[in-house]
């Protein structure tokens, strides 16, 4: 399974890239495959907050639906728009073109709650 | 299903692995859900053709007059009248009216029927059979027997002409003996996606050896029970366990056009009793107002959010570009293009209350 060497995971596999005070966030390579093709998707609005763990979006797969959490606290920034027309380009691009916000971080210490890369991977191996 | 339950296996299943499908299990078995994904197979099967292993499916052999033998009364639609090498689609009940399971027949002779019920509930149709069969020596159970292929889509008589010599003389429920690589088997033009279609039974152990001469051809591609599910919804089949259970009526589930009521069968009484006095709920299909789709789980709000009903099968349909499904609702709050709302307490979205059949393809009786 691909993972990003430089981004945070959580165990439900959401990935977050820092940038300074702002993150961009999206899922895994794992949690793509899992779902299958992705037909739905239900992003929050500009300025809404969330905390750490929060539930801010839900995902639809042909057969399946899934919620997905901030992996950190904070005010979104940006959704991106072309995954409710195309909500494909996660299958296809979960760590580019699949991004599904950028946040304002609230709290950096939060980072500490979640996994590396390298911890993401040996989780991955522990759950497959 | 318990955990300890040993799931049985196709004569496929080192196929679908070396395919890489993901397996899952369905009805005490080992089946493929997926191999690229579901809408890419979805799209092979509703532009050229895909092959699913059905080799689940139970087969029964029944010897005899078609009253004599008990059968005619075990099954709701007529088969006194059925011509030689045609198939029929029906239902099993009990003597509640209830669905026990539902099936299609076929009368290879004049005195001699092969029936195709569903893989989960064989062992419980076995039974069924038996004990309402005049006599035992007149049926056998042949599931373990026999493998089978579905091949689906628009191509597929194209496909199997080179396999098959004659088999685009048959028209929709019709069926025959064919030399396939070798074997005679039997080849019904029937199927479970709404397309043009042939449902191939063949020997359990040589099974194997078909999946892979038809995969050669590149216009075929593997199809899993994800998109199968798909495509069943889509044209508004019902699903055993789903839409159909012992706690459903052939009333309820809107199939009465498949009970010959001129005729006696098993739930006969109780069936007559709902068609005169109504039933209390309605299968309908409905169609989300956007992307979003239904989902099993999911509860049927009428407008003014009261709960009217519930989902039984829901998908995205990439045909349609929406989420689909079908559902029980309260026969009373039936209304043709009615708004509805799907979801569960704290979500729902909007929705319209549809025909069944969401899609129709020309090639099914072409």
């Amino acid at each position: 399974m691909d993972v990003e060497a430089d981004f945070l995971y959580t165990k439900e596999h959401e990935w977050i890239n820092i940038d300074g005070n702002e993150a961009t966030i999206g899922i895994s390579e794992y949690a793509q495959s899992a779902l299958g093709d992705i037909t739905f998707i239900e992003l929050p609005s500009a300025d809404d907050e969330f905390d750490q763990f929060e539930q801010f979006a839900s995902i639809e797969s042909v057969k399946a639906a899934s919620d997905i959490f901030l992996p950190m606290a904070g005010k979104i920034l940006e959704v991106n728009t072309e995954l409710e027309e195309t909500p494909g380009l996660i299958n296809k691009s979960c760590y580019e073109k699949g991004w599904m916000v950028k946040i304002q971080i609230a709290e950096m210490e939060e980072s500490s709650n979640l996994l590396t890369a390298e911890e993401y991977t040996n989780y991955l191996r522990s759950v497959e | 299903m318990s955990a300890t339950e040993v799931l049985k296996k196709t004569p496929l299943y080192e196929e679908h692995i070396a395919l890489k499908a993901r397996m899952i299990p369905f009805g005490g078995w080992l089946m493929p859900v997926q191999y690229e994904g579901i809408l890419s197979e979805h799209q092979s099967t509703r532009q050229e053709a895909a092959l699913f292993d059905i080799s689940h499916m139970g087969e029964f052999l029944v010897e005899g007059h078609y009253k004599e033998t008990g059968l005619d009364r075990i099954l709701t639609q007529a088969i006194g009248d059925m011509p030689l090498k045609s198939s029929r689609y029906g239902m099993i009940l009990n003597d509640n009216g209830h669905v026990i399971d539902d099936l299609i027949v076929f009368r290879l002779e004049e005195e001699k029927w092969f029936v195709v019920v569903n893989g989960a509930t064989t062992e419980k149709d076995a039974q069924h059979f038996k004990n309402n069969l005049t006599s035992p020596v007149c049926f056998k159970n042949v599931s373990q027997d026999l493998g089978k292929i579905d091949i689906q889509g628009p191509a597929s008589r194209d496909i199997l002409k080179s396999f098959v010599e004659g088999i685009e003389k048959l028209n929709y429920f019709e069926f025959d003996q064919f030399d396939l690589l070798g074997e005679n088997v039997l080849i019904s033009r029937t199927g479970y996606t709404g397309e043009l279609g042939y449902e191939i039974f063949y020997p359990w152990e040589k099974t194997k050896d078909l999946w892979q001469k038809l995969l050669e051809n590149d216009r075929v591609k593997a199809a899993g029970l994800g998109a199968r599910d798909v495509l069943r919804i889509e044209v508004g089949y019902s699903l055993y366990g789903h839409e159909i259970t012992e706690d459903i009526s052939p009333m309820e589930a809107g199939l009465t056009r498949f009970i010959d009521f001129s005729k006696d069968f098993i739930g006969k009484e109780a069936v007559v009793k709902q068609k005169e006095n109504g039933v209390e709920k309605k299968l309908i299909g409905f169609k989300s107002g956007s992307r979003r789709s239904p989902r099993v789980d999911h509860k049927i709000y009428n407008a003014e959010k009261k709960e009217i009903g519930s989902v039984t099968s829901g998908t995205f349909s990439p045909s349609l570009n929406a989420g689909i499904g079908l559902g029980y609702i309260q026969t009373d709050q039936y209304e043709k293009d009615a708004g509805i709302l799907i979801g569960n307490e704290k979500n729902q979205f909007k929705a319209t209350i549809t025909g069944k059949i969401f899609f129709k393809s020309d090639s099914l009786k072409s």
